[in-house]
């Protein structure tokens, strides 16, 4: 029996960068286009293509396609309009792109040998402090120095304030991070399960004898893992953009 | 920037098996093409495929509203044709029943009319008749005095006893009275 790590296929192969055409180093950055480039890449034409697609026959009497496209446009419509109200729609476009970014990020990496590109914290966390940034500087333009009204909330007796507005602050600080860990940790953690379990069957069914009986077993497993990413994938994408508009919200009225 | 050099270098150290989605050589490549890639997507979104998907959905809840509006129309004018007509059968129906009992009037009029010129008619004839046979029974009583009479007398006759007219007449009448 020596079952060592390295005979199961490694997993975290899947998560290697490559470079597909090098590009730079320009101002010693190296901004070569990679598989990871080119997955995201591959992404936006899929979205650009169906929406565009369903946008530019815009029938009256929908087809299948621009159906499932006008039912995509009224879910995040309804996402924002729910989290951030009627104002909030104007960040409608940005929080549109965002989900389904992710979305089509996410779900291509369901597809074997695909990269998937929210997989990567560098790429999460970009996202997650663009939203901050946006949520930060619209903030500042639309309420002026009382968005700091966002870190004391009204109504409560003064005494409590000394120990509310620093959980506030620290909690503000602490979005960025856990909403770009959030999604990282969701697809890497999963991908990496799928993989081990997937490679796994095949070691055991590989190794004979009594290891064929017990193979099915981590096979089946597999197969509940993927559909368990599947759901993960779509909510992972939602909860990403539900949280984003949430926080839209704190920039629009920061006076909870 | 020194913090990424010494983790490249740290994991060179460590082999090849670096934990890749910390391998930080790739960073500046994922955040350039990030950056370009969500961009260019929120540009083409937001300005191209969004406007129009949601003009199409617009337009569509306005067709809609439309319709439903033109139909809400048509059903009032409906109804409004369907108690015009109401109006008018009911109408139309009081006038054939007042033409229908006008004629059944008429006619029952001229009935009563021919049925009393009838009666009249029938009434004198009667009383014509009726009084030629008081005449003729009043001449045939008249008659029976006279032919008493003359029998009396040629009755009397014959046993040989003359009588005078007035005699005979006078005896008859008393004869009669009881």
């Amino acid at each position: 029996m020596n079952l060592s790590f390295r005979q199961v296929a490694d997993p975290m192969h899947q998560f290697e960068v490559k470079k597909l055409i090098e590009i730079g180093p320009i101002g010693g950055l190296d901004l070569s286009f990679t598989n990871a480039s080119f997955y995201m890449l591959l992404g936006c034409v899929l979205i650009v293509a169906f929406f565009g697609m369903a946008a530019s026959r815009g029938k009256l009497v929908p087809s299948r396609m621009q159906s499932v496209a006008e039912i995509g446009y009224g879910f995040v419509a309804d996402m924002v309009r729910g989290a951030a109200g009627e104002e909030g729609l104007k960040f409608f476009p940005f929080v549109f792109t965002l989900f389904f970014f992710v979305f089509f990020a996410n779900m291509i990496g369901m597809v074997p040998y695909a990269f998937t590109t929210t997989s990567h914290v560098i790429v999460t966390g970009v996202l997650a402090m663009l939203v901050i940034s946006i949520v930060i500087v619209y903030g500042f333009m639309k309420n002026g120095l009382k968005f700091f009204k966002l870190f004391a909330p009204a109504g409560a007796p003064w005494p409590i304030y000394i120990l509310l507005v620093p959980i506030e602050v620290i909690s503000f600080i602490a979005r960025p991070v856990t909403l770009a860990l959030r999604l990282f940790a969701n697809m890497l953690a999963g991908h990496i399960m799928l993989k081990l379990f997937a490679g796994f069957a095949v070691t055991l069914a590989t190794l004979g004898g009594a290891y064929i009986v017990i193979a099915p077993l981590a096979f089946a497993m597999g197969v509940a893992l993927n559909a368990l990413e599947f759901l993960v994938a779509g909510l992972q994408a939602y909860v990403f953009a539900i949280l984003t508009c949430v926080y839209l919200n704190d920039a629009l009225h920061p006076a909870h | 920037m020194t913090f990424l050099t010494i983790a490249a270098s740290a994991t060179q150290e460590a082999g090849s098996a670096a934990f890749p989605p910390f391998d930080p050589w790739h960073f500046p490549s994922q955040i350039f093409w990030l950056v370009i890639l969500f961009g260019g997507l929120y540009i083409v979104l937001s300005r191209f495929v969004l406007p129009k998907l949601g003009g199409v959905i617009e337009k569509r809840g306005d067709t809609i509203a439309d319709s439903l509006d033109e139909a809400a129309r048509l059903d009032e004018q409906a109804k409004e044709a369907k108690k015009q007509q109401e109006l008018h059968l009911a109408e139309a129906r009081s006038k054939a029943r007042e033409t229908a009992d006008k004629a059944r009037a008429k006619v029952e009029a001229e009935i009563a009319e021919e049925t009393q010129k009838v009666d009249a008619d029938l009434a004198t004839r009667l009383d014509e008749a009726e009084g030629r046979i008081r005449k003729v029974r009043a001449e045939a009583l008249a008659n029976v005095d006279s032919i008493a009479t003359e029998t009396t007398q040629v009755m009397l006759a014959r046993f040989g006893v003359e009588i005078s007219d007035a005699d005979a007449k006078s005896a008859v009448q008393r004869v009669n009275k009881d």
